[in-house]
């Protein structure tokens, strides 16, 4: 098995499910190419040296020097036709769901996007909003997957070198339509919740906004950083920066504690790669405690302050 | 301004989720089906802009059995103008490609400006039908669109980056953009709404008259998720669980 995998250049590093990707790819096949594009790719290499991998291919061209989907999905498609991947892996990210598409329909492969496992005759996908899981399986001679954050640790990464080497893509201006301007943040933050050792994260069962110091609080007494779930943000409780899940960061840090969060879906696929999920909430049937590690059924608001004092003490 | 929004019928997160005898899916006729909530988003959006602009046509159009014409009178019914039913009466198609290809075959006569579609569907949840549509017609696509701006043959669409990033990208019309949920907030049909619908055209293509192809992809089966996680439950009083945890944070975890 050849299999090609696409990794996303974020801002000069690289993307967390990427290297997830790189282990996938690792798993699936015994010739790994990887194919990095973006103005700052050099960083992304240096980084990418250390694995077993066949090569690294970098374009440099100036029409995917910043993200577009036109350029992107072009230049997988030349890639695929240059070195004929039995696979295309990715990462599930918002960039992947924004020009995979894309190179599926221009190549004609089919895209089985959003993996969690893989079996052995298939790849299993979580459908109906996760209440089941379905084994996915594919006829065609070549695909493109996406995996879903925490189907693979990074941990896993198997070591070894790789050659470098420069694609000339053929582009033309007038194939990039659209125009895309400078990412922004709405409230910028100076919190990096990547790179945080743990979290405590703070959910609708913290009930008001009064009650948000609690954890902030007990994040100052274990060293930690304090992150949310969509509906405290969305209240305006907690700064959009710390949220977690699809449409906030992808964590993967020691500790995940926490405190109140019910664990939808959306929440759960940012936060499921923590090493330690601690979690406190007052409803036994809260579907975080299926993958916590830790479960407290229990007020937040009675235990909270208690364990901060505790930790303060000592 | 003539907009298209792609409509599917899913189970509702209430609704019962029995599997079916050959277990490669549900169950239909137990399940209690509602409009996919992104797609409820992206018909909201196409109408603001209609409403915005002041002209211009909104057509739903939606692939699936006759149950389908549920959704799409309910959309008929909250202010679209007309509707497209893509018949498709077999087991539940899982090959988005081949999906595109039947929707692309049939909007392609219609020359629209802007098609919407809401960023993936709560069933299968492949999340790719507007981006392949748009690669299909060859037109440009955002997705994770969470506000639009129609402009003079340009649209401007924030899209949502991951992170609390976010982006303004601008395309030429027309386009396909797939919509976030939650950037507005979607109405409910009045009764006039409701009366009116039953008078607007509903174009019903026969499944005989959808391009033919392969299906290349498949659902093979589906099953329950199972934990393979031991959770460790800390029970007691507040004191009690407060003096555990701490000992794990100590000694298990190793972070304090």
């Amino acid at each position: 098995m050849d299999i090609l995998v696409i990794l996303e250049n974020n801002q000069g590093s690289l993307h967390r499910l990427s290297k997830e990707a790189i282990v996938a790819a690792q798993k699936l096949g015994k010739s790994v190419t990887a194919l990095v594009m973006g103005s700052d790719s050099d960083k992304i290499v240096g980084h990418l040296t250390g694995y077993d991998l066949e090569k690294v291919i970098t374009v440099g061209h100036d029409l995917v020097s910043s993200y577009n989907a036109d350029g992107y999905s072009e230049v997988v498609r030349q890639v695929t036709e240059s070195c004929s991947p039995n696979i295309i892996v990715a990462g599930h990210t918002y960039q992947t769901r924004d020009f995979m598409p894309r190179v599926s329909a221009k190549l004609g492969v089919p895209f089985i996007p959003d993996i969690v496992s893989l079996s052995d005759q298939g790849f299993i996908k979580q459908v109906l909003n996760a209440k089941l899981n379905a084994e996915m399986s594919s006829t065609s001679e070549r695909l493109i997957i996406s995996f879903q954050s925490a189907a693979f640790s990074e941990e896993e990464l198997r070591p070894g070198s790789c050659s470098v080497e420069a694609f000339e893509a053929t582009l033309d201006a007038s194939g990039v339509r659209s125009i895309s301007e400078e990412p922004f943040q709405e409230e910028a933050g100076d919190v990096d919740l990547d790179s945080a050792e743990i979290l405590v994260s703070v959910g609708r069962g913290i009930e008001k906004e009064e009650n948000v110091p609690l954890a902030f609080d007990l994040a100052k007494a274990m060293g930690a950083e304090v992150s949310a779930s969509r509906p405290v943000v969305d209240s305006g409780w907690v700064e959009s920066f710390r949220q977690v899940g699809s449409s906030g960061s992808n964590v993967a840090p020691k500790l995940y504690f926490s405190l109140g969060i019910s664990g939808a879906i959306q929440h759960v696929v940012g936060m499921k790669g923590a090493k330690n999920i601690m979690a406190i909430n007052k409803d036994p049937d809260a579907p975080i405690f299926e993958i916590a590690d830790y479960a407290v059924i229990g007020d937040v608001l009675e235990i909270v302050p208690k364990l901060t004092e505790a930790l303060d003490r000592s | 301004m003539k907009i298209a929004v792609l409509i599917k019928q899913v189970p509702g997160s209430e609704s019962t989720l029995p599997m079916n005898n050959s277990q490669d899916w549900i169950d239909e006729p137990s399940v209690t089906f509602v409009m996919n909530p992104p797609d409820n988003f992206a018909l909201e959006e196409a109408l603001l802009i209609r409403e915005k602009m002041s002209e211009g046509e909104v057509v739903v159009v939606s692939m699936g059995p006759s149950r389908v014409q549920k959704v799409i009178r309910e959309g008929l019914a909250k202010g679209a103008d007309r509707a497209i039913h893509l018949e498709e009466d077999g087991q539940i198609e899982i090959d988005p490609l081949l999906i595109a290809q039947r929707f692309t075959d049939i909007l392609k006569e219609e020359n629209f400006d802007l098609i919407l579609t809401g960023l993936q569907s709560d069933d299968t949840g492949m999340g790719q039908t507007g981006v392949l549509i748009g690669e299909m017609l060859g037109l440009p696509t955002a997705t994770l669109a969470i506000e639009t701006d129609v402009l003079d043959g340009q649209i401007r669409v924030k899209r949502e980056l991951e992170s609390g990033w976010f982006q303004w990208v601008q395309l030429p019309l027309p386009a396909s953009i797939s919509i976030q949920s939650g950037l507005n907030t979607p109405r409910y049909p009045s009764l006039k709404g409701i009366m009116g619908a039953k008078k607007k055209e509903i174009r019903t293509v026969p499944n005989s008259d959808l391009l033919s192809g392969e299906q290349a992809q498949s659902m093979d089966r589906i099953f329950v998720p199972t934990t393979s996680k031991k959770t460790e439950v800390i029970e007691g009083d507040a004191d009690q669980v407060v003096e555990r945890i701490v000992e794990i944070l100590r000694s298990d975890i190793k972070v304090t």
